[in-house]
């Protein structure tokens, strides 16, 4: 019953994928983008029941389908695991990837490829759910993999615009390389310790005989980690993110906010027992997060495309997870996981109801006062965006305390850090909200008399994203009576350290409240009061210049790593392949000239054919008579 | 005695054999042909077959020769002159002759017959009655075949030398 | 009477019958006239029925003979039907120079 429910649970994505691409073009209307969000719905129904029976004191179950690879002192088999972390992922990847759906069938509702768009996006949802249910790191490689290609897919899914297919390529490109430390990671963990699954590689380290081979388990946790960074945008493999806006505003919902990004951060929680053992990565996997969280926060402040703003806040966030990871906090960052979610795809789903109303404007310095015009979405944005910004007693303000409690009490650099980029995100994103939704409109007229609020498979999602920011917190409130803290006791190897709620914790939730009150405070001055507008991209000078344009991070990858793979690759296209086919064609050659002369024999001429008859004779009576 | 005349029959044989190809007119060398065949039905009644040479001498020089004397005097040929060969033809043409002249006659030379002694039984195996009866008890299918391999190559002899016949509108 | 062949020996014939075998592949080599190199391929034929003549003494058997009847027989009908695509080619080409029936060239 288990294994069906779970095969089901799997497999109709993957069902939506092959019939939307086998069934095509031809089916006409909205029928792709219904068939699609019905077999997510079908997902996320399983889903739900067996949530709930794990949440009633149910045991993790083992759903194992055939063996895969068997060795004999090594083996593998095509594994699911459904225990409390992996379901609780899945509650949130299926249910906003239902909502995304629906959204979608409205969002891309005159596109004429959206056939194939469901399909794909189906095909994000199956390999996502591979990557969450896998039993061992092989599995979770395949879904793994499975959500770069897809990524792919849909980012580069308007195929006519040569940047998108750049910005396609920059982002698989980017993730393989991280996928090379994935790979390392699985070599390493397979060769020394002869299992990958999850479950026998925590009862070796928990039973202590793995502590002998730290130095290896070092290693493999440091090319793990860059797995995750590949994946899910830090530094230094971050710069595909923000390309990959240009793909449709809901892929850049579901998969760059939502769920492909948050897979790097899954994946170190599965292995939590191992970044025990190496505080060494640890703390440079906190640091790391910390860095990019405040790094990408200074470029959103000066972005001027609302999507890129979201994206470099996406980094940030990200950031502030892997902080938590790297502290050890690992149910805060799953809980920050949850509630970014909930309003990073709220926030992405918004902008591309304005986009749609402004007729594809993504630049905010063109819009403003769009209050009037998009009331739902205007709210539903302005709940989002307090959410993102730590406001009480929305989701976001309980998520980013709870990392900045941790952060506090265990380094103050890194409470710094966390506590900066916090003020910034508020800063920027009211910043956001304030260009886009008030002051005077400052687009063309055309597009303003085609301003309009979105349908209402748009505007459903956003209303139910954005509850879900505003009440979300309560997963996880804090104090004793913590929900999600208790629910993941099982799956957790680390101890719940709980934090009583003292005047320690009393005053950092002052001092975060303070500092969104500051950021917000900032924007609301620079933008509502002196009514200032950014200014145009050919105006900006000196550091400014050099913050917008990313700090030239890109420029910097493409000398010192594109240029010099380049250069080889020409070496070989100029001398070596030459030289190789050159070889080949000389045989080639070889043979045409001989076949050339050997035209000669038939030329017609039969006195020629009769001497060589008799000159055959002449052989075969010599070798009868004469050498026997 | 049988050897001069022996002797004689070869070189009349030989030369009109060389004769023939040598000539420049064709009707000379059909000519000479005609001989050679006569000489052989010499050499067939010197190995006492007599029948064979009267029938070679029917159907050689009575027909076939005078076939293509026909077929040269139908295409004019006696009036042309061959054009002048490449040196390298001849001799090839003749370094092949040479070649095979010198492998046949040695392989013959080395080869001995097992025979130390002719036997004459002295049974008549060769006269038309005895002929006649091995052509038709043993050989007889060959035979019927035969005639239906002259009917054929009558009837393709016709049929190929026909002039096209124009459709007339 | 002795047999021819007691008095002359079976060898003379092989030689005279190859050589004459020979005459006719020179022929057939030498000249480009269709016509001669017709009678060089009758000389060739007329050799192998003068081999089996001698055989078919040496032996006392009439096989050979009844063999040379059918070379004969043969040696017409392809006489016939060579002359006749001869004067087909020649009506078509005006030449029987071989030389200038080369269309089955490679």
């Amino acid at each position: 019953m288990d294994t069906t429910l779970t095969l089901l649970l799997v497999l109709a994505p993957f069902v939506g994928f092959l019939s939307n691409i086998i069934l095509g073009k031809k089916i006409a209307g909205n029928f792709s983008g219904y068939l699609a969000t019905a077999m997510v719905l079908i997902s996320f129904v399983i889903t739900t029941i067996f949530f709930i029976q794990i949440n009633n004191g149910g045991v993790a179950k083992v759903i194992s389908l055939f063996k895969w690879i068997s060795l004999s002192s090594f083996s593998i088999g095509m594994d699911f695991y459904l225990d409390q972390l992996s379901l609780l992922w899945l509650m949130f990847v299926t249910g906003i990837g239902f909502l995304i759906h629906m959204y979608s069938i409205s969002y891309m509702h005159d596109d004429e490829n959206k056939g194939k768009y469901f399909a794909y996006l189906n095909l994000f949802i199956f390999f996502m759910l591979v990557l969450v249910l896998g039993k061992n790191l092989l599995v979770m490689f395949i879904g793994w993999e499975g959500v770069g290609l897809c990524s792919y897919l849909l980012i580069g899914f308007w195929f006519k615009n040569q940047s998108f297919n750049n910005a396609a390529k920059k982002a698989f490109i980017m993730n393989r390389v991280g996928d090379l430390g994935f790979l390392v990671g699985i070599f390493i963990l397979g060769y020394y310790f002869n299992t990958l699954d999850f479950v026998e590689l925590s009862n070796i380290f928990k039973s202590g005989e793995g502590l002998a081979q730290v130095g290896i388990l070092s290693i493999a946790a440091l090319a793990l980690f860059i797995a995750a960074t590949g994946k899910s945008a830090q530094l230094p493999l971050y710069t595909w993110l923000p390309d990959a806006m240009a793909g449709p505003t809901p892929v850049s919902a579901l998969i760059h906010a939502a769920t492909m990004v948050t897979a790097g951060i899954f994946m170190i929680t599965r292995l939590d027992f191992i970044y025990e053992l190496t505080p060494q990565v640890s703390t440079l996997i906190a640091y790391v997060g910390g860095i990019t969280a405040l790094f990408a926060a200074t470029i959103a402040t000066v972005q001027n495309d609302i999507k890129k703003v979201l994206a470099y806040s996406t980094v940030s966030q990200l950031g502030l997870m892997f902080l938590a990871l790297g502290l050890g906090a690992y149910q805060v960052a799953v809980f920050h996981v949850i509630t970014h979610a909930f309003f990073k795809a709220c926030l992405f789903l918004g902008s591309g109801s304005v986009i749609h109303a402004m007729g594809g404007e993504q630049d905010i310095r063109k819009m403003g006062g769009l209050k009037k015009y998009m009331k739902t979405t205007h709210f539903t944005f302005l709940l989002a965006t307090l959410a993102i910004s730590g406001f009480p007693p929305l989701s976001g303000f309980f998520s980013k305390d709870e990392i900045l409690v941790a952060a506090f009490h265990q380094n103050k650099f890194l409470w710094i850090l966390a506590a900066l980029a916090s003020i910034l995100t508020a800063y920027y994103m009211f910043r956001l909200y304030f260009l886009t939704f008030h002051g005077k409109f400052r687009g063309t007229e055309h597009q303003q008399n085609h301003l309009h609020e979105s349908p209402s498979l748009i505007t459903f999602p956003l209303i139910v994203l954005a509850f879900l920011s505003a009440f979300g917190g309560i997963i996880s409130l804090p104090g004793n009576s913590n929900w999600l803290h208790s629910y993941l006791v099982p799956v957790l190897n680390t101890p719940v350290e709980v934090h009583h709620l003292d005047l320690a914790s009393y005053l950092l939730m002052a001092a975060a409240i303070v500092g969104a009150l500051l950021g917000i405070g900032l924007a609301y001055s620079k933008y509502m009061t002196k009514k200032q507008v950014p200014v145009e991209d050919s105006q900006l000078s000196g550091f400014k210049l050099f913050v917008y344009n990313k700090y030239k991070v890109d420029e910097l990858y493409e000398t010192i790593i594109i240029k010099p793979i380049s250069a080889f690759g020409t070496l070989g296209k100029n001398y070596i392949d030459p030289a190789i086919s050159g070889t080949i064609f000389s045989l080639a050659s070889l043979t045409n000239t001989i076949a050339t002369q050997g035209r000669k024999l038939q030329n017609g001429n039969i006195a020629f054919y009769l001497f060589v008859f008799v000159f055959g004779i002449c052989a075969i009576l010599f070798y009868l008579f004469f050498t026997r | 005695m049988v050897e001069i005349i022996f002797y004689i029959l070869s070189t009349i044989t030989l030369g009109t054999a060389f004769l023939t190809l040598l000539s420049r007119n064709p009707i000379h060398s059909a000519i000479y042909l005609v001989i050679c065949f006569f000489s052989l039905a010499g050499h067939y009644i010197l190995l006492n077959a007599q029948f064979l040479a009267i029938v070679h001498i029917i159907v050689y020089s009575g027909a076939i020769m005078i076939l293509m004397l026909f077929t040269i005097m139908l295409m004019n040929l006696n009036e042309q002159v061959e054009k002048h060969k490449p040196t390298l033809s001849i001799v090839a043409a003749v370094g092949a002759f040479c070649l095979l002249g010198l492998i046949l006659l040695s392989a013959l030379v080395r080869t001995q017959p097992m025979v130390e002694t002719y036997y004459q039984t002295g049974d008549d195996f060769q006269s038309i009655k005895v002929l006649g009866q091995v052509l038709m008890n043993e050989y007889l299918v060959p035979f019927e075949f035969v005639s239906v391999l002259l009917l054929v190559a009558m009837i393709g002899a016709v049929l190929i030398s026909k002039k096209e016949q124009l459709k007339t509108k | 009477m002795e047999s021819v062949l007691q008095q002359i020996g079976i060898e003379s014939y092989l030689y005279l019958s190859a050589l004459l075998f020979c005459v006719g592949v020179f022929g057939l080599l030498l000249r480009k006239n269709a016509i001669v190199m017709f009678m060089s391929i009758e000389i060739m034929l007329n050799a192998v029925n003068l081999t089996l003549v001698a055989f078919s003494t040496l032996h006392q058997d009439a096989a050979g003979q009844v063999f040379v009847f059918f070379s004969m027989a043969v040696a017409a009908a392809e006489v016939a039907v060579g002359l006749a695509i001869l004067v087909s080619i020649f009506r078509n080409v005006r030449s029987i120079d071989i030389n200038e029936l080369k269309n089955l060239k490679g």
